[in-house]
């Protein structure tokens, strides 16, 4: 449920923001639900309920020992796996170290460029992983990885029709994301530039957007580059965020994991506290009342 | 001649997904693996009884490090 506004910092259309007293404003008087927002501050998806708003890529780990101490500095509870031929000699040991670290599996449909292909793959996702939810990708371009939004929306079609948690990579296009979720989507999972791309959140603006157009939990699903990117990322009202290559390609994947897990959790308590509006001139924080004048 | 992940295998046509799962090493029971024959899924239940045909394309599948 989307409890406030898009909040890129910029002046929100109503009731929001109101200049209070400076330096004491109450939750109240910024318009804003009274709500304190400390541990046990659940995210639920599909009616599971998950702790920790980070959920974390295993691809581009240099080891999976590293990829282990990644997702226990992480806090992560969920993790994307992908689904690839399997070969003889290297087999077993993710879901070795995955059942270990207990965490869950989220399957994803990662080098799929076609509807037919990513529903097949869900399906194969489904028997290996004895799991209904799929992270969704329908990849529309090789160079961008950007998803294909006509097959996209016609996969995820499919999918909930049979049964599956669909968590779909979209565009950071409100449009879609809403017709993601009138479909039966239980996530709508904008990117916020180009996966591996490390740019950040190019288009805060659209990700308010979407904020407000849909009322399934938001996750952010690419262009995490760090730490600040996840935070921006809780603070313009995403419900989560999905890091990979930010953590796993780091030049110390589980210092990564643990910059991003107190992001993730900074953003969201900033979030709910409801920021300051912006402005283009000063506001003064010391009461002016009983200045001395020194004549 | 049967493929198996994309190359020529000398599996015989007949021999059931568990017979050539048994060659990979892979138990009925083995997890993290998924089984298609020529772009449908065969269910794990269906592994035992699943025959192949002569020019049948086969993916076993596994987990790996992604997204």
């Amino acid at each position: 449920m989307s409890e406030t506004i898009g909040d890129t910092g910029a002046v929100r259309p109503a009731g929001a923001g109101a200049s209070s007293s400076a330096g004491t404003g109450s939750a109240r008087a910024n318009g804003l639900p009274a709500r304190a927002r400390p541990a046990g501050d659940d995210l639920v998806i599909a009616g599971r309920m998950l702790h920790s708003r980070l959920l974390l890529g295993t691809g581009g780990f240099p080891s999976l020992a590293i990829l282990a101490e990644a997702i226990a500095a992480s806090g992560s509870e969920l993790v994307t796996v992908a689904l690839r031929r399997l070969d003889p000699a290297t087999r077993g040991s993710l879901i070795d170290v995955l059942d270990e670290a207990g965490v869950g599996i989220l399957p994803n449909t990662a080098g799929c460029f076609t509807a037919r292909d990513a529903v097949i793959t869900a399906r194969l996702a489904r028997e290996a992983f004895e799991t209904d939810w799929i992270k969704l990708e329908v990849i529309g371009d090789e160079d961008t990885l950007m998803p294909d939004a006509p097959e996209l929306l016609r996969a995820a079609e499919e999918l909930v029709d049979d049964g599956f948690v669909v968590l779909p990579y979209t565009n950071d296009d409100p449009v879609l994301a809403r017709r993601l979720a009138d479909v039966g989507c239980a996530a709508v999972m904008p990117l916020g530039s180009p996966i591996g791309s490390g740019m950040g959140i190019r288009n805060p603006y659209n990700l308010a957007l979407i904020r407000d157009a849909v009322e399934v939990p938001l996750v952010l699903d690419a262009g995490i580059g760090t730490a600040s990117d996840a935070a921006l990322a809780m603070e313009l009202g995403c419900d989560a965020v999905l890091a990979a290559s930010a953590i796993s390609r780091a030049e110390d994947p589980v210092r990564m994991a643990r910059a991003i897990r107190a992001a993730v959790e900074a953003g969201r308590l900033a979030r709910g506290a409801g920021r300051i509006p912006r402005r283009t001139y000063a506001t003064p924080s010391t009461p002016e009342q009983g200045l001395p004048d020194f004549g | 001649m049967i493929r198996l992940n994309g190359a020529d295998s000398d599996v015989a046509a007949g021999e059931t997904v568990a017979e050539l799962l048994a060659r990979m090493d892979l138990s009925p029971q083995a997890r993290g693996v998924a089984v298609a024959v020529d772009g449908e899924v065969v269910p794990r239940a269906r592994w035992g009884s699943f025959t192949l045909a002569e020019d049948a394309r086969v993916e076993v599948l596994t987990a790996m490090q992604g997204g």
